[in-house]
């Protein structure tokens, strides 16, 4: 009897907690910026694609869901096409942790529903944003050696000016 | 054999190798770099420190550098030692300290032996925070990138350059911190090996320009063993692919062939496959307009023009066993041709007659590297055969062996047996025509046309064996310089001749088998090499057939109403004027072909057949070696395997005019290779050429894709985003995925890569190799079929030596002889669609003697018209003679010929 009251304050007490239920999609979740829903590729400070389809980010990939083809315009290299099938996609996160260039990264965004499978695989103008996302100073081809447009040769950081193989000192 | 002890540990090794080869040998892992097998050691980088104990009792030992420490009986030494470790750590962190932060833009990456390197070494977290050296890179032409930055200064490039290829144009510069490996000035690489560099290097200085442009990581591209289709030498190559195209061609180690090292030729012919020049769809000629039909209706047109006469079926050398085989059995052998002018078939049967019955050795192109002395006759090697030609400038260096054998220094310290060699006399005699890339490294060069070369040739076989025919009224130059050449042929234990049919001459291979069958009753080591134009030539010798010649006379009787051409341009072979004639004469002409030729646009069908990538078959390399080639790409539809689409053209004869049962019902290549044992004895065993498609390793098919391949569930979502089946393979042992057997005991047939645990690079071969430098762990790869052994054994029948010999050449007023200027990149027809290779290849000139050239530009008349060429000196090219470059002037270009020379109407004479 005693137990039967009990369980009825109990359960009435419920009525005045703070609500656990997020009264979603009208009221959205907090999700932290590292959270790991969709991937984006970004861009460098300059504007330019920051990946150099180095393939890390595809070998990684627990499921082999990422694809892309490496081609190359003024020394630098870029993904001819990059291809993510998010229907596989299982939001490890392992691709931005293997990416060299701080190009793929996590974004805190989940809302990638789709009636029809081949609608979640995203191409490159699908995957590429306008920003350089969560690392706003960082490019690749300033510590790089290779020389791009804009940057010569040994002028990267904590490089020296090319050897003149001419010169006689030592 | 002796023992040593490697960190506690005994291993049983050879007396005569480094410590560096003997602790991989036994399977230990130690870092290294200048070392090369096929380089010996230099011992400029440091990397492979080791300590060595004095003895059980010695505890503290002493640091020496592995590769050059000999192996002595009861050696100690540790790899594990704190202080070995420390010091090799140390060297790698000062190596690494200016080499770039670009991995992951280097075409080097994930198979990069500095990579392996510094993880073997530990060494993780660079701690130098100053700045790096960089340089300026150099355009070294179409083959090879330049990426200086990168370089650690190993000195394999100059080394394997400059030393092993006899390069010259590439060089070190500078010192110390800022040493410089490339060219004087940009320019392109001109030696023919230039793109071993890339496998030589051990990082990414040098990298394959063209797989640059399609590049894709070693782990994600799918592999198979293949055998080069750009000569006859037959080398053993890796053909990789991605998404069904391929993407490079890498040299597989065969001990007894190329091992090594591969010609720009065959590493960078390829592009042909991916060209747009290729055949995809059958093609059916309707109202003079040739149209893209489907297979069934290409079928049918084909049973349609079967229905009304006889079909004649043309082969050619550069298509493979099979294919040749299932077109013998269509149309029978007397409707079978070979796809060779009757010359040019002369030349390969005698070839095969010639090396079936040299009483001495048949070598492989490891042998050769041992010959003592070598004697080429009238054959350009380095541009036929260029290979070869490697291998005979190695045989150079056997005196310099010898000589350090005595001074007792091991054969792999190589500069010192370098520094020791260069007092040591060559024993190379080259005697041709025109000047060859060997010149540089002969004892003796001989310039003379080919007839009289030849008649150098049996004086010299007279002079060894007095029962050959004797030469009469040789000049007594000749005959002095006869004399001492088969003087110093006969001093050698191990002598070797080379020939071919470069200039079509029997004569030259009839006197190149007599010296070798007259210096083989003293020495049976005495070697015989002919070189042969394509890289089935000699197994189609074996299969036999009509030549052109007598195709054109029953075209001309109207006997034939259908021609099937399989992988052949005949337009290479036969005038235009002959082309035409065939033309009008035969109604039906189905060309089977994988590349768009002259010939297609004269075919009322064209089938697209699969390329050297896309199909398995068996090719016969020139010394008489049968090797299988296996499928890496999986085409669409249409395209397949030339006996496949022959197999469909008799499945739609209806009814088969023939009983041709055995073809009908083949379906795989193993019962393809079976027929062809049942109908050539000779050929039977090219089945035994590769395990079948049927082998399996505990099991399990063997795996052509990486274990860590990329991209499994996405790389085809664009057309469906349902998962397919990888690709059937029947005629292989290989699954087309990632899930099969791998491992370094695999046939050596069959290894479709190399990678070890801890070794990525393509130095992970010494984890297949029973010793470093020897055979494979599964043993070899290929099969000869021309066997040598048994016929002197028994009773010793005297060697029938040639009795026609040619009349001395005497030049003529009015005309000169043409001979074939062959060239390594220009002269082949597969490698001439390829986009490198085509960027290689120079405009044709004429090569006149140095003496009559008076003229920029002179007209030169051959059969199909004048032709106005620019005129290049040849020193040294004897008088009369003209060299011009083979299929670039006149597109059939038959030899040799006598052909009218003048100056161009209206030009002056040069002062």
């Amino acid at each position: 009897m005693f137990d039967t009251l009990r369980t009825l304050f109990l359960t009435a007490l419920h009525a005045f907690h703070r609500r656990a239920t997020v009264q979603y999609p009208e009221q959205q979740p907090y999700l932290p910026p590292r959270y790991r829903g969709r991937i984006i590729l970004s861009r460098d400070p300059d504007g330019m694609e920051r990946c150099v389809a180095c393939n890390l980010c595809a070998v990684v990939c627990p499921v082999d869901c990422i694809s892309l083809q490496k081609t190359e315009a003024d020394g630098r290299w870029y993904p001819e096409y990059f291809r993510i099938n998010f229907s596989r996609c299982i939001f490890c996160g392992f691709c931005e942790e293997a990416c060299p260039t701080y190009a793929i990264q996590l974004t805190p965004d989940f809302e990638m529903g789709e009636y029809a499978r081949h609608n979640l695989v995203y191409e490159k103008e699908d995957l590429l944003i306008s920003g350089t996302g969560k690392y706003p100073e960082y490019s690749f081809y300033n510590v790089a050696g290779i020389p791009i447009p804009g940057k010569a040769r040994g002028t990267s950081e904590r490089e020296r000016p090319p050897v003149d193989l001419h010169s006689l000192l030592p | 054999m002796t023992t040593i002890r490697i960190d506690g540990r005994d291993c049983p090794t050879r007396s005569d190798i480094n410590l560096l080869q003997a602790c991989l040998e036994a399977g230990a892992n130690l870092p290294y770099f200048c070392w090369h097998p096929e380089l010996g050691s230099v011992g400029a980088c440091r990397q492979c420190a080791i300590k060595q104990f004095s003895g059980p009792d010695d505890r503290k030992g002493r640091i020496v550098m592995a590769c050059m420490t000999p192996v002595s009986e009861n050696t100690i030494i540790s790899i594990d030692d704190p202080e070995a470790r420390d010091f090799r750590a140390s060297v790698i962190e000062w190596m690494m300290v200016n080499h770039p932060h670009d991995c992951p833009v280097c075409e080097e990456g994930g198979e990069c032996h500095l990579q392996d390197m510094t993880v073997m070494t530990g060494h993780n977290t660079r701690r130098y925070r100053f700045t790096k050296r960089t340089h300026r890179n150099q355009d070294l032409g179409p083959f090879v990138k330049h990426e200086m930055n990168r370089c650690i200064a190993c000195y394999r490039c100059v080394r394997f350059y400059r030393d092993y290829a006899g390069g010259d144009d590439l060089a070190a510069f500078a010192s110390h911190d800022n040493v410089y490996f490339g060219r004087a000035e940009d320019g392109t690489l001109q030696n023919a090996f230039s793109g071993n560099l890339v496998e030589i290097c051990p990082t990414g200085v040098f990298t394959d320009k063209p797989f640059s442009t399609v590049y894709t990581r070693k782990w994600d591209m799918r592999g198979t063993p293949s055998v080069c289709v750009h000569c006859a030498v037959g080398c053993n190559t890796i053909v990789n692919a991605r998404e069904e195209t391929l993407r490079r061609v890498l040299n597989r180690y065969n001990t007894d062939i190329n091992r090594y090292v591969l010609c720009d030729r065959g590493r960078f012919g390829h592009g042909f496959v991916n060209a747009p020049t290729r055949i995809r769809t059958p093609l059916n000629t309707i109202d003079g307009q040739q149209v893209s039909v489907p297979m069934a209706d290409a079928l049918t047109a084909f049973a349609r023009m079967a229905a009304k006469g006889r079909i004649v079926g043309i082969a050619s050398p550069r298509a493979a066993l099979e294919t040749c085989f299932s077109l013998h059995t269509l149309v029978g052998p007397q409707h079978f041709a070979t796809g060779q002018t009757r010359h040019e078939q002369e030349c390969t049967e005698l070839a095969h007659a010639l090396l079936t019955r040299h009483p001495g050795a048949l070598p492989t192109l490891h042998e050769m590297e041992s010959a003592d002395a070598v004697l080429v006759l009238g054959e350009d090697v380095c541009a036929t055969a260029p290979r070869l030609g490697l291998s005979l400038r190695q045989s150079v260096r056997q005196a310099s062996f010898h000589t350090a054998d005595n001074a007792k220094v091991p054969r792999w310290m190589d500069a010192a047996v370098r520094t020791l060699g260069s007092e040591c006399p060559s024993a190379l005699h080259v005697m041709t025509p025109a000047p060859t890339d060997l010149d540089s490294v002969a004892a003796e060069t001989f310039r003379a046309a080919p007839d009289d070369i030849a008649r150098l040739g049996f004086a010299i076989a007279h002079e060894i064996d007095p029962s050959a025919t004797p030469v009469t009224d040789l000049a007594p130059d000749d005959a002095v310089r006869a004399t001492r050449i088969a003087h110093a042929l006969m001093a050698a234990r191990k002598p070797l001749i080379v020939s071919g049919m470069q200039y079509g001459s029997l004569a030259l291979m009839q006197a190149a088998s007599s010296i070798a069958a007259a210096l083989a009753r003293a020495t049976p080591a005495a070697g015989l090499s002919l070189v042969l134009p394509e890289c089935n030539s000699m197994g189609l010798a074996m299969i036999g057939g009509l030549p052109l010649e007598t195709v054109m006379e029953q075209a001309r009787a109207g006997e034939i109403s259908t021609l099937i051409i399989v992988e052949n341009d005949l337009t290479r072979d036969l005038s235009p004027a002959d082309v035409a004639e065939l033309v009008a004469a035969v109604p039906d002409i189905v060309v089977i072909d994988h590349t768009v030729t002259p010939l297609c646009h004269h075919a009322s069908l064209i089938l697209p057949v699969a390329a050297f990538s896309e199909c398995s078959g068996t090719l016969v390399s020139q010394e008489g070696r049968a090797q299988r080639f296996f499928q890496v790409v999986f085409p669409p539809a249409p395209i397949q395997a030339g006996w496949r689409w022959i197999q469909a053209l008799a499945r739609s004869l209806d009814p088969p005019p023939r009983p041709i049962t055995g073809l009908l019902g083949w379906r795989d290549l193993n019962e393809v290779l079976a027929a062809l044992a049942m109908a050539f004895p000779n050929l039977a065993q090219a089945a035994m050429a590769a395990p079948g498609a049927d082998y399996r390793i505990n099991g399990e098919k063997l795996r052509s894709q990486t274990y860590r391949a990329s991209g499994r569930t996405v790389i085809r979502s664009f057309i469906s985003v349902r998962d397919q089946p990888p690709p059937a393979s029947p005629d292989t042992p290989f699954s087309s995925s990632m899930e099969g057997a791998y491992g370094p005991e695999m046939p050596g047939a069959l290894v479709p890569t190399y990678q070890a645990p801890a070794w990525n690079s393509v130095q992970a071969l010494n984890r297949f190799q029973f010793e470093i430098g020897g055979p494979m762990r599964g043993g070899p790869s290929g099969i000869r079929l021309l066997s040598h052994a048994e016929h002197h054994d028994t009773e010793p029948h005297p060697y029938a030596y040639a009795t026609d010999i040619p009349a001395p050449y005497a030049p003529q007023a009015d005309a000169v002889l043409v001979l074939p200027d062959t060239r390594l990149f220009g002269s082949e027809e597969l490698s001439m669609f390829s986009p490198p290779i085509i960027a290689r290849s120079t405009a044709p000139m004429l090569g006149l003697p140095a003496s009559v050239t008076t003229s920029d530009r002179m007209v030169l008349h051959l059969e199909d018209g004048p032709h106005i060429l620019p005129v290049e000196p040849v020193p040294g090219l004897p008088a009369g003679i003209a060299l011009c470059p083979a299929h670039m002037v006149a597109r059939a270009f038959r030899f040799p010929r006598m052909a009218r020379l003048e100056t161009v109407p209206g030009e002056g004479e040069r002062s």
